[in-house]
């Protein structure tokens, strides 16, 4: 039985994901002038966890061969909700967790209703609804403020057993409760095979539209999330046009590092997930060389094109020119 | 088979694709634990067919019964629900999935809401043992896997489903040779386990050794149906001809045999597995046609020439001298001056929402440009010159070119060409889908073209263009040229039995046979 490497063929692009972490990460640890504690895991975790859950929500809808630009302006307005709403007694903070959540559902199943059943282009569309999100959480918080429960927020933040970061955990168990189930559902299977050969997958009688509003719906879900963790980090809700986009710009990027296709139907959000990690510790890296923080984005940039550029190889092997433009 | 209540009946379906009828009244009937084939030209309404069964289009009019009881199928899902399966042409497997994923997509086995992939695994590897092909992978990713394979993953996708009426569409025409002798042994077994099965196919050998009962289709209706093996070969291709003749072509002048080399040579060119070893040599003047089936090597020859083909081999010469075309910017250079005039004038010959003046300068404009700017008037003189030459009726010039018909759209696609001047023109299918006024335009355009000294090599699924067309034909089958028809060998008699390969004096030439 030779199944393994059939395994690994199609892990390979996470599998890759992971070996730069790993190295980037094993770099930035050991230059940095506290080493590798459980203080630097934890705050490094911090820092890429939001990053994280954004990119896994963005794989979702890439696997449809989508893309969705609305994503940092979902997590922008949950976080806003998150600083009026998640605080209180135990039952007050669990009916706002609902309402965020369930916002972030609501939010990610309109993108997917005006994808699908409105036949816009998904970056148009998504370009459209990521403007009003964000135009409600401004609305929300005309300045930055609000609070939230701070015990919970410092539980999800802390450490568990002194040495593992919760932040993570929590990850764990996204992935767990939401991509593992999606990716063996045979809506998530719809969801690939329309990404991958839309006419195919109809012929074959899958319910690619059912997979595909699936996905945008989980995005919406998964992005929210990550507005929880940030109102969590900070205690506050802030509407912050710059930082939503560029989690949203970040987020493609990961999901490209993670070995996830853009042109759909391949790729995973565990690969995502270390993607994102990966692009996180890059940035971080020059902190720990002493760099002038000036050249974090250039230095992010390069780094990402190299990879990026480890992608394209195959085109090479393209015998038909005609086919460069598939 | 007389005598077994039908289990699928098609009456009067017709079914048109704007102006184009592709079936009209056309019946049908299936009987199960039986073989039928269906045979016909290209474009004789058998895809169609097809399709109407499987769910894919849903006919003008018409009725289907199954069983006795009427059925209409919104979507493929429908019609496989009630048992109707086909193997389309087209692959229909998802690339980027695996072969199991492939094999269970459209009713995955599940264990808690979530697919079992441990059934999943053991139902594609039944499946693929059923379709004599266990040694496919199931974990292996289906675009990984050669085209011949992938085929065998369709028919064991298929088979999962358990149908009662399986289609098979071209399904062997990307096998080989071992692979269709397991794949009949298949078949026979699903014929005596009561399947009804509907056989597509252009190898005359192959439905003789398969086909119960054979139904001829001609112009989108059904022509005769008879017993295998009731008629013979040159029968079976005297019922596929039988178009009247509705087109005019210009007469073909007598050329003397000039010592000149040849404009246009290829000499062994062979590319993948789709160009075997093919040789042709054009002349100034002279109008070559390729003929054959579709999907023959046809279109990848003229890609080919066109410099769009890489890990080619072969040569390519051009006034006698070797050449090496890298791209088409190097193709449609002056000094060797080649034009292909594509198949989808939608995707690769125009940009439909741009205009009628800027597509038409498109591939001249750096003739029409002065130090990188484009001299305005002389690209007006230009245009103005194939207006007129071709007669393109638009309402303007800073129009879409999309807002054109058909036929004026192929015209501009034409007139961008001769903006350079080639001198040597390919044209692939270039009368598809357009209106027989302007046909007859194009045919007179070639014969003007070739009179003027161009090399044209023109591919057509019409057997009657090239008949009328054409100095000579090639025939292509599989990837490589079968049969060289001169003058007055080129009858669709001959076309037609060239290109479905059959051997034998029955076949044959016979010179001087009315065309």
């Amino acid at each position: 039985m030779r199944d393994w490497r059939y395994w690994l063929a199609e892990q390979r692009g996470t599998l890759l994901a992971f070996g730069i972490f790993i190295v980037m990460f094993a770099i930035y640890s050991a230059n940095h002038p506290a080493g590798f504690t459980a203080n630097v895991v934890q705050t490094a975790a911090n820092k890429g966890v939001l990053l994280a859950f954004i990119a896994m929500a963005q794989t979702l809808v890439v696997i449809t061969a989508g893309i969705d630009l609305s994503v940092g302006m979902i997590f922008t307005l949950t976080n806003c909700m998150a600083s009026w709403l998640v605080i209180g007694t135990g039952l007050e903070t669990a009916l706002g967790l609902v309402a965020v959540l369930g916002t972030g559902l609501f939010c990610g199943a309109v993108n997917g209703a005006i994808v699908i059943y409105g036949r816009l282009q998904p970056i148009v569309a998504t370009i459209a609804t990521g403007a009003v999100y964000f135009g409600l959480a401004l609305l929300l918080r005309p300045v930055p403020g609000g609070s939230v429960n701070e015990g919970l927020a410092d539980f999800l933040t802390g450490r568990f057993f002194g040495v593992v970061p919760a932040s993570l955990v929590a990850l764990l168990v996204v992935v767990l409760v939401v991509w593992v189930p999606f990716s063996r559902s045979e809506l998530g299977r719809a969801a690939y095979a329309a990404g991958s050969s839309e006419t195919a997958a109809y012929m074959s009688g899958v319910p690619i539209r059912r997979g595909k509003f699936l996905a945008y719906t989980l995005a919406g879900l998964l992005a929210a999330i990550g507005g929880l963790f940030l109102t969590f980090f900070t205690y506050t809700g802030e509407a912050a046009y710059a930082s939503g986009n560029a989690y949203t710009l970040f987020s493609i990027a990961a999901v490209v590092l993670g070995g996830v296709s853009l042109f759909g139907g391949k790729g995973s959000a565990i690969g995502a997930i270390f993607g994102a990690l990966a692009f996180r510790t890059i940035g971080d890296l020059l902190f720990v060389f002493d760099f002038d923080p000036l050249w974090q984005p250039l230095f992010q940039g390069v780094i990402l094109l190299i990879a990026v550029s480890l992608g394209a190889f195959a085109l090479f092997r393209v015998r038909n020119r005609l086919e460069w433009f598939l | 088979m007389d005598g077994a209540a039908p289990l699928f009946r098609m009456e009067g379906i017709s079914k048109r694709y704007g102006g184009v009828r592709a079936l009209e009244k056309a019946d049908l009937t299936v009987t199960a634990g039986s073989i039928h084939a269906i045979l016909g030209e290209n474009g004789a309404g058998k895809s169609t067919l097809i399709k109407v069964m499987a769910g894919v289009v849903a006919p003008d009019e018409g009725t289907m019964t199954l069983d006795g009881r009427e059925v209409t199928f919104a979507s493929p899902a429908a019609a496989n629900q009630a048992g109707i399966v086909c193997i389309f042409q087209e692959l229909s497997l998802v690339p980027e999935l695996r072969v199991a994923d492939n094999i269970v997509i459209s009713n995955p086995p599940k264990r808690f809401g979530m697919i079992d992939r441990k059934a999943q695994r053991r139902i594609a590897e039944e499946a693929l043992a059923r379709a004599g092909a266990s040694d496919i992978h199931p974990l292996a990713l289906v675009k990984d896997l050669p085209l011949s394979r992938r085929q065998m993953v369709e028919i064991a996708k298929a088979l999962a489903r358990k149908p009662r009426i399986l289609i098979l569409d071209e399904a062997t025409s990307a096998l080989t040779a071992a692979d269709v002798a397991k794949i009949f042994g298949v078949l026979k077994r699903l014929r005596e386990e009561g399947l009804a099965l509907l056989y597509i196919s252009h190898r005359m050998n192959e439905i003789a050794e398969l086909a119960d009962q054979c139904t001829v289709f001609r112009n989108g209706r059904n022509v005769a149906s008879y017993a295998a093996g009731s008629k013979s070969d040159n029968e079976v291709v005297e019922l596929m001809i039988g178009r009247e003749y509705s087109h005019i072509f210009p007469p073909k002048p007598i050329r003397p045999q000039s010592g000149a080399a040849p404009v246009l040579e290829a000499r062994n060119l062979s590319w993948s597995n789709r160009l075997d070893n093919v040789s042709l040599s054009i002349e100034a003047g002279e109008v070559v046609g390729l003929g054959g089936l579709d999907g023959q090597g046809q279109r990848e020859l003229l890609l080919a020439f066109f410099g769009v083909l890489r890990g080619l081999s072969g040569r390519i010469l051009v006034d006698g001298k070797p050449v090496s075309i890298a791209s088409p910017a190097a193709a449609r250079d002056d000094r060797i001056g080649m034009a292909l005039i594509p198949e989808d004038r939608k995707t690769e010959g125009l940009m439909l929402p741009m205009t009628v003046r800027e597509n038409l300068s498109f591939a001249a404009l750096d003739r029409l440009s002065k130090a990188g700017f484009i001299d305005r008037g002389a690209e007006q003189r230009l245009i103005d010159d194939m207006v007129g030459l071709l007669a393109i009726k638009t309402a303007g010039l800073d129009i879409p070119v999309g807002a054109l018909s058909g036929g004026n759209q192929q015209k501009v696609v034409i007139a961008k060409w001769l903006m350079r001047q080639p001198r040597i023109i390919l044209l692939n299918d270039p009368t598809r889908g357009i209106d027989v006024g302007t046909k007859q335009e194009l045919y007179q355009l070639m014969r003007k073209l070739a009179d003027a000294g161009a090399a044209i090599l023109f591919y057509s699924t019409d057997y009657d263009e090239l008949i009328g067309c054409c100095d000579r034909v090639l025939v292509l089958y599989d990837g490589a040229v079968k049969r060289e028809l001169v003058g007055a060998e080129i009858t669709e008699h001959a076309l037609i039995a060239s290109a479905l390969n059959i051997h034998g004096e029955h076949a044959g030439p016979r010179r001087g046979e009315g065309a």
